[in-house]
């Protein structure tokens, strides 16, 4: 428990350490991180996601600069994939924030997937945890840029900010169904390339197009309308813009309607999410014997799928 | 469910030879341990502050400028300052033989130079993260 009584008073190394225990999965950290959870509750939460390249790592650089200028403290989870094969990593985007690699303010916690899908770590929701209870104000999420249908981010952040870059598709991909969905703010990025104005239109129009399912004020107006905001790492046009945005999403958040709603989303979320994995563990461990002893008369199929797991469904000690 | 070995790789001070330090990365990361890579031209001591936010548990500096009497010792004073000396510090690249015995007295655990076996820095690493034990 001293851990947690550091972590408390602010001690990075604590929250450092804490961390680790997290991703290890050990059991000893669950209530350690069961009071942390309790602790937590104060920073708000900016998932960020968007394609590969669309420039998610430079954005949050920039941006956590200006979050710094502010004079609040900001922690960053950014999150790159694991491999398939190995299950090791090469995690790369702290090489875009060396601007902030020498500040207490900022802390970057770089982190691998490991097998979850989503484009989210499995234990990246304890660190923010973490972060809050040490007492940093904003937590960025800086997801893994998995393609068009990475959504879970929006059911762990309180906003969602979806890095879109010129030049990778038409308007019909910005009606497709999935990732552009789940944005409360959409931001542009390299927005001095002469493309980007498309972009945006194109994005505008998708919104236009669309019924605002947010939840209403009493004069039947949403209680949010999903801004577009063009910004350019390069130089440095609309990053004030988008953390303004982000503040005046933090801010109907917390005094609307809202806030308790996606609060409660958040939590069922994870909930499911947490049991999920203690299930998941579990049910690997008791039936992996068993799986090894069974794919060879799959793969000659002379067992199936569906009745393979339907017998280790019904012998599995949970 | 362990988690892999995490290792922080930093190029410091004025060297811009990576390709050798890629070459390490990807050789971790297919060994299964988590690679976080920090680019070229570090200072010591954003490498020590990053190593400590990260909780890793190796920092691997690679050095082929010659500078590794000047930058090891920086480091490792920097890591006991932070309290982090449980950090398994690992020097790879081009270093003399004479200053393979100074570099080990200052704390440096092990030195991984050029012809080093790709699988003997896998397996040199998971022997140095055993001995450590848990943490």
């Amino acid at each position: 428990m001293e851990l947690f009584e550091r972590l408390i008073k602010g001690d990075l190394r604590a929250a450092g350490r804490l961390m680790s225990r997290a991703e290890a999965g050990s059991g000893e950290v669950r209530s350690a991180l069961g009071e942390i959870y309790k602790a937590a509750g104060k920073a708000h939460i900016v998932g960020l996601t968007g394609v590969p390249g669309s420039g998610k790592s430079t954005l949050v650089s920039k941006l956590v600069a200006a979050i710094r200028e502010d004079g609040r403290r900001v922690g960053v989870i950014a999150i790159d994939p694991s491999s398939p094969f190995s299950g090791g990593s090469i995690l790369g985007d702290r090489i875009r924030m060396t601007n902030l690699a020498m500040d207490d303010g900022v802390y970057i916690r770089s982190m691998a997937t490991r097998g979850s899908t989503g484009g989210l770590a499995r234990s990246a929701l304890a660190a923010v945890d973490i972060l809050d209870a040490a007492g940093f104000d904003l937590i960025i999420i800086e997801t893994v840029g998995v393609g068009q249908d990475e959504v879970e981010i929006a059911r762990a952040s309180h906003s969602v900010l979806v890095v879109s870059a010129p030049g990778l598709g038409d308007d019909v991909q910005a009606i497709k169904a999935g990732i552009l969905e789940i944005a409360d703010i959409h931001v542009v990025s390299k927005c001095d390339r002469s493309d980007a104005n498309r972009t945006i239109t194109d994005l505008k129009t998708m919104l236009a197009m669309g019924i605002n399912v947010s939840i209403k004020n009493k004069d039947d107006k949403p209680l949010w309308q999903v801004p577009v905001v063009g910004t350019s790492s390069e130089t440095g046009e609309g990053i004030g813009k988008l953390l303004e945005t982000i503040d005046r999403h933090r801010d109907a958040h917390r005094s609307t309607a809202l806030g308790p709603e996606r609060l409660r989303r958040i939590a069922e979320y994870r909930t499911f999410k947490t049991a999920e994995d203690l299930l998941r563990g579990r049910f690997f461990t008791s039936t992996s014997e068993r799986v090894t002893a069974m794919v060879e008369r799959i793969s000659r199929r002379e067992l199936d799928p569906f009745a393979a797991s339907d017998e280790l469904m019904s012998n599995i000690a949970l | 469910m362990s988690s892999p070995i995490r290792v922080l790789l930093a190029k410091v001070g004025l060297d811009g030879h990576d390709r050798g330090v890629k070459v390490v990365a990807r050789t971790l990361r297919d060994a299964g341990m988590d690679v976080i890579y920090t680019g070229l031209h570090r200072t010591p001591e954003e490498v020590v502050h990053s190593a400590v936010q990260e909780d890793v548990d190796v920092l691997g500096i690679s050095l082929l400028s010659g500078a590794h009497m000047t930058i090891c010792p920086k480091i490792m004073k920097l890591l006991k300052e932070q309290d982090a000396e449980d950090t398994i510090v690992v020097v790879g690249g081009v270093v003399p033989d004479e200053d393979v015995a100074p570099l080990k007295e200052m704390g440096v655990k092990e030195l991984l130079l050029q012809d080093t076996p790709p699988k003997q820095i896998v397996e040199t690493l998971e022997r140095l993260v055993e001995e450590r034990g848990p943490r």
